[in-house]
């Protein structure tokens, strides 16, 4: 219990050093830039795989699902805009980020300390800290909720789409089901989560490359722990967020 | 000139460093010799800041380094310049990118005074026409000089050198000595090598420091070495099949 609290500390000691004014503005904004390419444009291609997918079998299984003939056929698309908004996109696309963004920028910050190259940005006087997980946090806050709106796009997307090959549910009580009762709110609790969840993701994964000791097996280690412990989290503030925001 | 005075670093009960005691000469290549495990590269490490002393002072020409705070120790380390085991280039940038990142950190130059003083500093280090080659593709030998010329590119007042012919052929590792020695006294800067190779102290070690178990166990020049009746330093410096032959 003493070594949580202990690596809390440790965490919230470096984020001190994380929020600084960055040494040059121009070289914040030319990182910040390699970073929206890194951490956002690279997942673009999982984030669509996957959403298109997961509204697919959302629409599928709700549809095979709805037995009372008393339940329109619109209820599918409903059900698919509902369970894509609120939860599919913001966490399972958030823990699938803490899987393949979390785990590069541990092991790419660890790999950066067990060769000394953080080392020698500490002996120029740089705030290695501030020059190497700032960016990454600003840029994971501002991609995380394109990728998250894409995710969601591509999820009803997906679902309609399954529901034409199909023809379980046709496209008029499918595309009236997701306009049913929509209330913008929904979106901006999923956009809320999603910049909470990147800050966890982005922030987690840096602490633990950054506390990286030894060689190419604490790299290893640390980048399992940044996605196990992010991923812990990412849950855990669901909860609270949902609390707070949805009641 | 660099001083420690009455250095003590702890590993947990660990005593690393013992009541170190040690002076480095401005224009002078001071090096500092002993065993894998002495404790060479944490004293290297406590003089830089890397590691925190546990009691003791560290003094860059008499301004304290030990009290000073995080962005007093950021302006003075702009002075330093330090080449690491491994070079510790960046991966993700090419040799001149390399170069020019403490360049571009801490000045205002123009594009064309950076890239002017990059070339310069690589033709120093006599590396030509490499400036677009990503850091993997370098030998160890090219790996180390880049990283020198990084170290020299803001013209620092102090080198600090950790085992800089660590996994380097002997006509290499030989390269990069004189080429420490000629920068030190080029500069007149405050160079200190961390080394256990007997080439590099008999080549360069205007001043050395042996260390022994954590301890200062012996002071001198690359001169003394060979007639101290040191007992241990003997079995440092004769213990190769090679010196030991030379000495007989």
């Amino acid at each position: 219990m003493l070594k949580v609290f202990e690596t809390i500390g440790c965490y919230v000691l470096l984020m001190q050093k994380v929020f600084t004014r960055p040494q040059k503005r121009q070289i914040f904004w030319n990182q910040l830039f390699v970073e929206f390419q890194s951490l956002g444009l690279e997942s673009l291609g999982i984030v669509a795989f996957i959403s298109m997918f997961m509204g697919a079998v959302v629409a599928i299984q709700t549809a095979y699902n709805i037995d009372s003939p008393l339940i329109p056929m619109s209820m599918v698309g409903f059900t698919v805009r509902q369970s894509v908004i609120l939860e599919f996109s913001p966490t399972v696309i958030g823990l699938i980020l803490a899987g393949k963004v979390g785990s590069r920028i541990a092991s790419e910050i660890g790999t950066m300390r067990v060769t000394e190259q953080i080392d020698a940005l500490e002996i120029m006087g740089v705030n290695s800290a501030n020059y190497l997980i700032f960016p990454k946090i600003v840029a994971s806050i501002l991609i995380n909720p394109l990728l998250i709106i894409i995710s969601m796009w591509l999820g009803i997307l997906g679902g309609w789409i399954a529901m034409i090959a199909t023809g379980l549910v046709s496209t008029n009580d499918f595309i009236s089901g997701i306009r049913i009762d929509f209330e913008g709110y929904t979106i901006f609790y999923a956009l809320t989560k999603t910049v909470f969840f990147a800050f966890i993701i982005s922030s987690i994964s840096g602490f633990f490359g950054y506390e990286t000791r030894g060689g190419a097996l604490e790299v290893g280690q640390a980048s399992t722990r940044a996605v196990v412990v992010s991923s812990i989290v990412i849950i855990l503030f669901n909860l609270v967020l949902t609390q707070l925001l949805l009641t | 000139m660099i001083e420690a005075q009455h250095i003590n670093k702890y590993f947990g009960d660990n005593h690393v460093l013992k009541n170190i005691d040690c002076r480095f000469e401005k224009g002078k290549t001071n090096l500092i010799i002993g065993q894998s495990g002495s404790g060479k590269t944490v004293l290297m490490k406590c003089l830089v800041g890397l590691f925190e002393v546990d009691s003791g002072t560290v003094s860059y020409d008499d301004r304290n380094f030990t009290t000073m705070n995080f962005t007093q120790r950021k302006h003075l380390r702009q002075e330093i310049g330090m080449l690491f085991q491994g070079g510790a280039l960046f991966d993700s940038m090419n040799v001149e990118e390399n170069v020019m990142f403490p360049l571009n950190m801490f000045t205002e130059q123009s594009i064309e005074e950076k890239k002017e003083r990059v070339n310069f500093v690589l033709k120093r280090v006599n590396l030509e026409n490499v400036n677009l080659l990503m850091t993997s593709e370098l030998s160890g030998g090219m790996r180390k000089r880049v990283a020198i010329a990084r170290a020299i590119a803001m013209n620092p007042a102090y080198l600090f050198c950790d085992e800089p012919n660590s996994g380097l052929d002997p006509q290499t590792a030989g390269v990069i000595d004189h080429l420490i020695g000629e920068i030190t006294q080029e500069y007149n800067i405050t160079t200190i090598v961390n080394t256990h190779d007997m080439n590099s102290v008999l080549s360069i070690g205007d001043s050395v420091a042996f260390i022994f178990r954590g301890e200062l166990w012996w002071k001198g020049d690359k001169e003394d070495i060979l007639h101290t009746e040191n007992q241990e330093l003997n079995d440092f410096v004769f213990g190769t099949e090679l010196t030991s032959r030379l000495k007989k």
